[in-house]
């Protein structure tokens, strides 16, 4: 059946219902598409309903109770949950901000004409090849307030450096210029993409029209790179709405709570043991991210679309 | 189906070939007949099996038809995770070594383990021990270590230099540690990188809480008690109050356990709130310290109700997945541990930080400072157990909240306040009456 040719087809065909045609005009018979299902049910499908069930529950891995909403009425009212909300805001916007303008400039000075633009690519891009684990380690030796280079080498000429992670005042925003570091390689890739598939023509257009670099900037590149901006936004403030490994690995969410994002308040949770209560986190976790970026994806589509 | 017992046996982390040989019979003619048992040691450092792997051998000369392996996980939090997960999966070793107290209630000792009270070792145990591995309905552990105290540990050269007296009341500690200040010296050495050292000050202050109220850990099991009231407040004003005297080294916000230990070690801190757990550190790291560190209570407001605080020891269980010729070898293993060669290889090759809990061994004569320091506070009476040997009520956010407490974020009262709010959580999820 699916090996048929719509050409070779006897007009007889011609009088078979839709739903037949449907079948016959598939390249391919349905069971192909079985092994991904069967993956994304298991892998994907299973584990999220078992969670929504089990964020309803007082779970200790032995037994488990239905308490109905009460997880999340405990969640919500974790005292730590509004400064891990704030957080994780100002966490997701700071990194995703600083890595569309940095990325941006980057993309637009490695895209120029200039020395060693390979080698410096190659640069821009290394952090992303190393494992958040062992940046966040490095970093967190690197950025010791005593014994660390960076105030070490700050200590020579005479500053004295604060304490980038043990000041409450700072640490999520230290952490989250480590972000930056690390995932700028990503954003200014895409930016480079970006910038390479503009066509020639619209800038010698402008040239003819006697167009300043800024206004080849602002009105040609700028709004072509529009879907090259969604895509490093949507990846950025995803990964830093859910952003976990790398506070986790420099500060543990401290001192104290003054670094906690969701996913550490969740985290901490899990560690001590209320299995449901954590579940009920990232169910709430999952809403949210949701919301934000779902909303987010479709008005930058149509934008777009739009253009 | 000899690949599937292939993997089976692969599955089954079966490492020796004799073992398997045994489980699986049709492959191979194995030399004689051995029992496997599996041993799991969280280990959070190197060399924290010596004593482990001396047990099995020794076991296993004196049975050479049990095989003991032993495996390891990590400790703290990431291992309280691991030891449920292998718990209800079925798949936990035979014989674990785990905390008592407080993270045993957490297992679900009644269902998930071997009781063990009728076992011939059992009635050597001290009663403060039995009490920390039982549930209304067993008696599930064998020690694996010694006690510990928990108070003030100090620098006795210091305190000789300076000519200082170990303080008994708090406001005589708050002068001592006036004078180390203007002696250029850091009087409290706290150490917040590692966060789980912040929470000493409050912990260790429980002794002093019970010599008080000596039905508080009860009242508090039973969401009567609070902290953020005295007697048990008084560990976060501790905290608050030695934080805003100035009295901490001027890294504490960064400084890391090992980092403490070798100030205290070389003098340069003189009081490190803690328990007697540095010692094996002090032993391996600066043997010609170790009787330069000693280790007093935290003073109580009121000298008649010092006490010091006692840690006592993990034990050894048996997961009731243990059956058969497995279940017999794992209570012969345990039974060993608590014989009087068994103290012997601790003593060899484990680290003595306090009395045992069996009383079938006994502490030799040419023991470190601190542990006589300790002794001397558990032969008089003065010391009770911590808090989290005598409730299972105890909450995950104490070391980040007691670090803010030390760092200035969060007062005292404040800290003591969320706290209580914190380990609600836990009462809940342990079903006590009352939350």
């Amino acid at each position: 059946m699916a090996v048929d040719v719509p050409t070779a087809d006897p007009p007889v065909t011609r009088a078979v219902t839709p739903r037949r045609r449907w079948r016959r005009d598939r390249a391919y018979p349905l069971w192909f598409h079985a092994p991904a299902v069967i993956l994304y049910v298991v892998l994907f499908l299973v584990p999220t309903g078992a969670s929504f069930y089990f964020s309803m529950t007082r779970w200790t891995l032995f037994e488990s109770q239905f308490i109905g909403f009460e997880n999340f009425v405990q969640f919500f009212s974790e005292p730590m949950l509004v400064q891990g909300f704030v957080n994780t805001f100002i966490y997701g916007f700071v990194t995703s901000a600083a890595k569309v303008v940095i990325g941006l400039l980057l993309g637009l000075l490695l895209t120029g004409r200039m020395f060693g633009r390979n080698f410096l690519r190659s640069v821009i891009f290394f952090p992303v090849l190393v494992s958040t684990i062992g940046v966040g380690i490095t970093f967190k030796v690197l950025l010791d307030p005593f014994h660390g280079l960076v105030n070490g080498v700050l200590g020579v000429v005479g500053i004295v450096g604060p304490g980038w992670l043990t000041d409450p005042q700072m640490a999520l925003l230290t952490v989250a210029a480590v972000d930056v570091w690390k995932g700028l390689g990503i954003a200014t890739l895409i930016y480079m993409a970006g910038i390479v598939a503009i066509p020639q023509e619209y800038f010698e257009a402008a040239k003819v029209d006697g167009a300043s670099r800024m206004q080849n900037f602002r009105h040609i590149t700028l709004p072509l790179l529009m879907p090259a901006t969604t895509t490093v936004i949507l990846l950025s403030l995803i990964g830093g709405l859910r952003s976990f490994d790398l506070i986790w690995a420099m500060t543990k969410g401290g001192p104290g709570f003054t670094s906690d994002v969701i996913a550490s308040v969740i985290y901490k949770q899990y560690q001590a043991g209320f299995y449901g209560l954590s579940t009920a986190g990232n169910v709430v976790l999952f809403i949210v991210v949701s919301l934000i970026v779902i909303p987010m994806s479709i008005y930058f589509n149509r934008r777009e679309v739009d253009r | 189906m000899r690949r599937r017992q292939l993997l089976a046996m692969a599955g089954a982390g079966a490492l020796v070939p004799l073992a398997s040989a045994c489980s699986v019979g049709s492959i191979g003619g194995g030399s004689g007949d051995k029992t496997a048992v599996r041993m799991l040691v969280p280990v959070s450092g190197d060399g924290q099996t010596v004593y482990h792997e001396a047990l099995a051998k020794a076991f296993m000369d004196a049975n050479p038809d049990i095989q003991v392996n032993i495996e390891t996980q990590p400790g703290g939090t990431e291992g309280d995770n691991l030891t449920k997960t292998k718990l209800s999966t079925g798949e936990m070793p035979e014989v674990f070594a785990y905390n008592s107290g407080s993270l045993l209630q957490a297992l679900s000792p009644d269902t998930q383990l071997v009781d063990l009270s009728g076992e011939a070792w059992a009635k050597d145990l001290s009663k403060p021990f039995v009490a920390t591995v039982s549930t209304a309905n067993g008696m599930y552990g064998a020690p694996t270590g010694t006690t510990m105290g928990g108070g003030i540990l100090y620098n006795r050269k210091v305190y000789e230099e300076l000519g200082l007296t170990i303080p008994t009341t708090w406001e005589q500690f708050r002068d001592n540690n006036h004078k180390i200040k203007s002696a250029g010296k850091t009087a409290i050495i706290q150490t917040f990188g590692t966060d789980w050292t912040a929470q000493l000050f409050v912990l260790a202050d429980f002794g002093n809480v019970m010599a008080q109220d000596p039905q508080w850990a009860t009242e508090y099991t039973a969401n009567k008690r609070k902290y953020a009231e005295q007697p048990a407040l008084q560990g976060f004003l501790n905290q608050e109050q030695t934080a805003k005297d100035g009295f901490y080294n001027k890294d504490a916000a960064s400084a890391q356990y090992d980092a403490g230990v070798k100030m205290l070690a070389n003098g340069d801190g003189v009081h490190y709130p803690m328990h007697s757990g540095p010692l094996a550190a002090l032993q391996q790291n600066y043997p010609d310290q170790v009787n330069d560190v000693g280790i007093f209570a935290i003073p109580a407001q009121d000298a008649k109700n010092t006490r010091l605080t006692l840690w006592l020891p993990g034990a050894f269980y048996i997961p009731k997945s243990a059956t058969g010729e497995k279940l017999e070898a794992a209570k012969k293993l345990v039974a060993f541990s608590q014989s009087q060669q068994g103290c012997q290889i601790l003593l060899e090759h484990g680290t003595v930080t306090g009395p045992f809990a069996n009383q079938t061994c006994q502490l030799p004569s040419d023991v470190p400072t601190m542990v006589t320091d300790v002794d001397k506070y558990t032969s008089q009476d003065m010391a009770l157990p911590a808090l989290e040997f005598v409730s299972p009520v105890k909450g995950p956010g104490l070391p980040n909240i007691t670090v803010e407490v030390g760092r200035g974020i969060r007062g005292g009262l404040e800290g003591a306040k969320l706290y209580d709010e914190d380990v609600k959580k836990q009462a809940q999820q342990l079903g006590l009456p009352g939350w």
